[in-house]
């Protein structure tokens, strides 16, 4: 499967990266030379086969269910999750207006 | 009077503990190497000097009220800027997180700390660990300590953990941390001749690592020889609640249980890694560590790793089809770079972070990620790479009910030149050919200089163990080091020009 440019920008739109027309032509042929060459996995049988889940075995872990289990992850924290925030407003993460 | 920053983590922690030098002064000297090489190597994106002369004041005052120390104690050592470090702004090498500063610290670093290592600073890399040759970093290209005789063309410290190998082989830091998700230890080791360990996927916590291929992605030590990363990496491991796929097991005393004695051991060599057109001196150091391992008492056993070459066309459609999943927290919002174009609304506002974020090989991937796990292609390419991967982790399971460990070459050439391949993003790709199979089956493995190539430089020699089983690796590789020579020979560490 090869893909052309229309699709390369709806692949981009999706990733929520912009690009230029400029970069839409460079990527093109890139995404065409990276694709075609793992192609060469179809060929192999794999008839029964289950996909991979795990690499190593091991099981889901479930936490004790309380408030705080952990404190480091767990609430009361909002000054250290803003703290790298770009736009921090009245104690929440702001964004540009989405409702008109 | 031994030159303090020739030591490494075993010399300077006993060196420390029975006071022939203090910690302050190893830290103080390992500080001025850092500052004197850097402009001319790059190897840290941030140094932090002040903070390994901290943790070596804790360690001076613990030793002098007789407290124990632990077992990194003393030993400044470089962290690869892809580890969250409290207050100490982490990048990942990308502009997108430039000025993020974790308001907490890594399991990892964090144990390191606990055990009585200091930081030097941030270590380069390739951005979110993406590259092997440190030269999609947004801060500028590592520069290996190496060069071919009587040429002073800039070489790559391999990646992604170029910025710790070119410090470790420069003798600026004792030991580094690394991450490996397709060979990023194991390749820049090699190419700068000194060693490295990923350990089984697992074994470290991921828990603050930036993630790239959470499948994939495990932290390693990289440090000047084999007893070293046994130690280092003993201090780097254990369970740790707060990762889901970390192993709830204890960690062994690698370094005390290290034997190289190979007697009754069985050593594979896969038929399917002596490719067409193999590099010459590396055929040729590879036979040198089959003949190694059998000087060593080891039985040599050919085996079949049937689907090897569709390790790296797997790789390539998983890893990045979980960085395009795991990098879509970079949305401006919560932390790190926010491009808001006059009047942008919010998708406008993540697309344009993004693309101004981003060096292109990430968006390179994260596209391809996109586009394998796009409605229509998913079971085409996603699915069957996940498969093939089971396939490939199948292969390994069935050697090893024949061999202890296997012995491959590191990466197929020594260091290339920068700009050399970076280019093309496939060819680029292929230089993983002998790393990326253990990764995708979970493996420990570990990388230990092997010798010179024609040009002057470093090669190095890989050993693959079974699932958990760093000790069978740690003792082989121990068995190669001892007989390759590789830190006596003339010529086997970088002449300094820097």
């Amino acid at each position: 499967m090869s893909v052309d440019t229309a699709t390369v920008a709806k692949i981009a739109s999706l990733a929520r990266i912009k690009v230029t027309e400029q970069d839409l032509a460079a990527m093109v042929p890139e995404l065409n030379g990276i694709l075609a060459w793992v192609e060469q996995l179809g060929e192999v049988d794999v008839t029964g086969v289950e996909p991979m889940t795990a690499v190593i075995p091991n099981h889901q872990r479930l936490r004790d269910d309380v408030v705080n289990a952990d404190p480091l992850t767990g609430g009361d924290m909002r000054d250290a999750v803003l703290a790298n925030a770009p736009a921090p407003e009245h104690g929440f993460f702001g964004v540009p207006k989405v409702i008109e | 009077m031994t030159n303090i920053t020739d030591l490494g983590i075993a010399a300077l922690r006993d060196g420390v503990a029975k006071g022939a030098f203090s910690a302050t002064e190893v830290a103080t000297a390992f500080n001025a190497a850092v500052e004197a090489a850097q402009p001319a190597l790059n190897a840290f994106i941030v140094t932090t000097p002040e903070k390994a002369l901290e943790a070596a004041a804790r360690v001076d005052a613990d030793r002098a009220a007789g407290k124990p120390l632990g077992k990194m104690a003393g030993v400044p050592i470089g962290m690869k800027d892809l580890f969250a470090t409290r207050d100490v702004q982490t990048t990942a090498a990308s502009k997108i997180l430039e000025g993020f500063k974790p308001q907490y610290e890594s399991t990892v670093s964090q144990k390191l700390w606990d055990a009585g290592a200091g930081m030097l600073g941030k270590l380069n890399l390739d951005q979110f660990a993406m590259g092997s040759s440190n030269e999609t970093s947004a801060f500028g290209n590592v520069i290996s300590p190496w060069r071919r005789p009587n040429d002073t063309t800039p070489l790559a410290p391999g990646g992604s953990s170029g910025g710790s190998s070119a410090a470790v082989a420069a003798r600026i830091a004792p030991a580094a941390t690394g991450t490996d998700t397709g060979g990023s230890i194991r390749q820049p080791a090699a190419f700068t001749g000194i060693s490295g360990i990923k350990p089984t996927y697992g074994r470290c916590s991921r828990w603050g690592v930036v993630a790239f291929a959470s499948s994939l992605d495990q932290a390693g030590a990289m440090a000047h020889d084999v007893t070293d990363c046994a130690i280092m990496l003993e201090a780097m491991a254990g369970f740790d609640p707060k990762d889901s796929t970390s192993l709830n097991m204890p960690v062994p005393d690698w370094a005390a249980a290290l034997d190289a004695d190979m007697k009754g051991k069985k050593v594979g060599i896969p038929r399917e890694y002596r490719l067409d057109g193999m590099d010459p001196d590396v055929a040729k150091s590879w036979d040198d560590g089959i003949a190694w391992l059998k000087d060593a008492g080891a039985e040599i056993v050919e085996i079949s790793l049937p689907h090897t070459k569709y390790a790296l066309p797997t790789y390539y459609i998983i890893a990045p089809a979980e960085a395009s999943s795991n990098l879509a927290r970079y949305d401006g919002v919560r932390y790190g770079l926010r491009d808001l174009p006059e009047g942008a609304g919010l998708q406008d506002m993540y697309a344009a972070t993004r693309a101004a974020g981003f060096g292109p090989e990430v968006k390179r991937r994260i596209m391809i990620g996109t586009y394998v796990l796009s409605a229509g292609f998913y079971d085409a390419y996603y699915t069957q790479a996940q498969k093939v991967r089971t396939l490939i982790a199948r292969d390994f399971t069935k050697a090893f009910e024949q061999v202890d460990v296997i012995l491959v070459p590191t990466a197929p050439s020594s260091a290339f030149a920068l700009g050399e391949k970076s280019a093309d993003p496939l060819e680029m790709y292929l230089n993983d050919v002998f790393s990326v199979p253990a990764s995708l089956a979970g493996l420990p493995a570990m990388s230990v200089p092997a010798g010179l190539d024609r040009n002057g430089l470093p090669l190095g020699l890989q050993v693959i163990g079974k699932a958990f089983d760093e000790q069978g690796v740690l003792n082989a590789s121990l068995a190669l080091e001892q007989r390759a020579q590789f830190s006596a020979q003339n010529g086997s560490r970088p002449e300094k020009w820097w």
